[in-house]
């Protein structure tokens, strides 16, 4: 008998193997490797010994699985005279990172908030500005703000200093001259400062999507700014907080140049100890503490991206969408 | 009692006049439409009367106090949204009680209250849920629930009724009006619906560019409309209108296409003047066939659409080059294509003139 034609109905039959597909999906594997293959030779390698490395099979499989770079990675290796590994400079990044995530998006959100529902004369070319701010390059500000720092330490100074004799009765270190350039917070201030275009821009967006008539019935309600912001703005906006911590997160983690710019070797944070291990000319080239060392910084945002990785699309999307 | 009274209220949004000089005295317990196009600035009169927006001149008195320069919680006014706007991440009770919590209110007496609107909705079983697990209906129940915990002397609704479906509205609709007869609060309620506007006001003020055009009780606007706009406006289907002049001699005429209209019946605001003008004739006030025997102006004319809605009928007529129409009962045998025999009374016309458009 021979197959008639069918007639079409219900689902249309789907081809799995098109040809449209093969391309496709060969493609997308082709990518995936090419970004997957450095990632596969760092675990590798942090995984072998020095002797197995000298062997030069840079993308076999090793014959003995040692974490012994990962430990001397961690607590071991040398920076200048301190010995104690990458473990000191992740306790810099952890103390850096959280007061300039919660500072930056706290100043952020609250501006964000009160560019749109509380507009004041020149508001809008507040904003304009505050965007203007994200398309200069950094690197143009960065002696500037090592001025800005400076003066600010001698400016804080004599208002510090005149509370030391209430710290003295109370038995307490006086103040002696505040240095704010060089300092952690001189550093949660940055990159509080250099968040903010970014970050004030997604906040007044997100929050411009929300409809204006919930603003005005807290406002019949009898709710304030503060009341407004925290009530009924904040619970409202989870994804786009999501969408900023990650943000911040990773970029403050990943930040080199501020790190070693406006800290000092005591508080340096881990991506400016990573150079430092890896970059010493001194001694044996340790490739693999080197890839244990450099797994161990990327680690951080890596678990956050996978982590809130949908909670991230959805809060992109969430404010596409309705804005 | 005067509960709201706007005086010489102005409002620019940089250089357009939203607003201008406006003046309205709305009775304690009254329950004032305002109604209009959109963009004809009634919800912005709304806003501006609950203090949302910054007025550029003039007053707002709300129970006899100045509140023009009062916060929109202080002015003793609650307010329900075309959107709803219920908090979504707070329950229903949650919704009702935030108000009364930001003044503080005692936990007892707050539960008093939630619990006392609730009854006057009938939404007790959907206190613990949030707004999300609600329909549209219910939504919109605790919206105006919102408004009632407050116990305030004047309820703003900013088209309440638009979003939901046709049926929802028209039992809301009712329910709203029992909720007036019950309360007696002053409300002012912002609609483009007619139909809505009609039924629930004691008083309707209609709009345009900012400026009421007629302040007057719903029957008033139905049978007497001040102006052209209002009678093409209220209405539906709307008014026919028929461009002519005004004739005078023993007795006044209206001629359009060569055609004398007599105006003998016709209640004329002012003394005759002849010249261009308006006539109009509701679709409602055309008699068909025997009907229109005795009637002040007859003619005859070819039906081109027939649309039956069960009630009534709708046909679509012209007559001496004129479009035309015209309401008749629910199961008319009229067919498009007839020839029909119709007229109306003068008593029942409108004349407007043709420049002022101010009603003759």
């Amino acid at each position: 008998m021979v197959d008639l034609p069918m007639e079409p109905s219900g689902p249309k039959p789907r081809v799995r193997l098109s040809r449209a597909n093969i391309m496709l999906y060969g493609i997308l594997l082709l990518v995936s490797l090419y970004y997957l293959l450095p990632l596969y030779v760092m675990v590798v390698t942090s995984l072998k010994g020095m002797p197995e490395i000298r062997m030069g099979h840079l993308f076999s499989p090793p014959m003995e699985v040692t974490f012994e770079p990962w430990v001397k990675a961690w607590s071991e290796a040398c920076t200048g005279i301190n010995c104690d590994g990458l473990s000191r400079g992740f306790w810099n990044s952890v103390r850096i990172l959280i007061p300039s995530v919660l500072v930056s998006i706290g100043v952020a959100s609250v501006s964000g908030y009160a560019l749109t529902n509380w507009r004041f004369k020149g508001s809008e070319t507040f904003f304009t500005i505050l965007i203007f701010g994200a398309f200069i390059p950094y690197q143009v500000m960065i002696y500037p703000i090592v001025i800005l720092l400076r003066e600010a330490g001698d400016l804080v100074t004599p208002i510090a200093q005149s509370a030391n004799p209430a710290l003295e009765l109370l038995g307490l270190e006086p103040f002696g001259k505040v240095r704010i350039m060089g300092s952690l917070s001189g550093l949660v201030f940055v990159h509080t400062i250099f968040g903010m275009p970014i970050l004030t821009l997604l906040f007044r967006n997100y929050f411009a999507s929300l409809p204006d008539e919930l603003f005005k019935a807290a406002r019949v309600d009898g709710a304030g700014f503060w009341g407004i912001y925290f009530r009924i703005m904040v619970p409202m906006s989870l994804p786009i907080f999501v969408v900023a911590i990650i943000l911040q997160v990773t970029g403050i983690w990943n930040d080199f140049l501020f790190g070693v710019i406006y800290t000092k070797p005591e508080i340096y944070p881990m991506t400016v100890q990573l150079n430092n291990i890896v970059n010493s000319v001194q001694g044996v080239k340790e490739y693999n503490v080197n890839m244990a060392a450099t797994l161990l910084t990327g680690l951080v945002p890596l678990i956050i991206y996978f982590a809130s990785g949908k909670l991230f699309v959805r809060g992109i999307a969430a404010g596409a969408v309705k804005g | 009692m005067t509960s709201v009274s706007i005086r010489n209220l102005d409002l620019n949004f940089g250089a357009i006049n939203v607003l201008k000089n406006l003046n309205l005295e709305i009775e304690q317990g009254e329950f004032l439409v305002l109604l209009g196009a959109s963009g004809c600035g009634k919800s912005t009169l709304l806003n501006c009367i609950a203090g949302l927006l910054d007025i550029s001149a003039g007053q707002i008195h709300i129970s006899g106090r100045n509140v023009t320069w009062a916060e929109p919680s202080e002015r003793g006014i609650g307010m329900v949204f075309q959107s709803y706007a219920l908090y979504p991440q707070m329950t229903v009770e949650g919704n009702l009680s935030f108000g009364l919590k930001n003044q503080k209110m005692a936990r007892a007496e707050i539960q008093e209250r939630v619990a006392r609107a609730a009854k006057i909705l009938q939404i007790e079983p959907l206190l613990k849920r949030k707004p999300a697990a609600l329909s549209g209906g219910q939504r919109q129940r605790v919206a105006i629930g919102r408004a009632l915990v407050r116990d305030v002397d004047v309820f703003l609704f900013d088209e309440p009724l638009s979003n939901l479906d046709a049926k929802l509205r028209t039992d809301l609709r009712v329910e709203l009006k029992r909720l007036h007869q019950q309360l007696g609060n002053t409300m002012i309620y912002v609609t483009h619906d007619q139909v809505e506007a009609m039924t629930l006001a004691d008083r309707i003020a209609i709009m345009k560019d900012g400026i009421v055009q007629q302040l007057d009780s719903p029957e008033e606007i139905y049978l007497k409309p001040c102006n052209k706009y209002v009678a093409d406006f209220i209405g539906s289907p709307a008014m026919n209108l028929f461009k002519g002049e005004i004739v005078t001699g023993d007795t006044p005429g209206f001629v359009a296409n060569g055609i004398n209209t007599g105006l003998a019946g016709y209640g004329f605001e002012r003394p005759v003047t002849g010249g261009a003008a308006w006539m109009g004739i509701r679709p409602e006030h055309i008699l068909l066939g025997q009907a229109c025997e005795g009637a002040t102006v007859q003619t005859e004319a070819l039906v081109d659409i027939v649309e039956p809605m069960g009630s009534d009928t709708l046909l679509w007529v012209h007559s001496a080059g004129q479009q035309m129409r015209v309401r008749t009962e629910g199961q008319s045998k009229i067919k498009s294509g007839d020839r029909i025999k119709l007229g109306f009374n003068a008593a029942q016309a409108h004349l407007f003139d043709a420049t002022s458009e101010m009603r003759l």
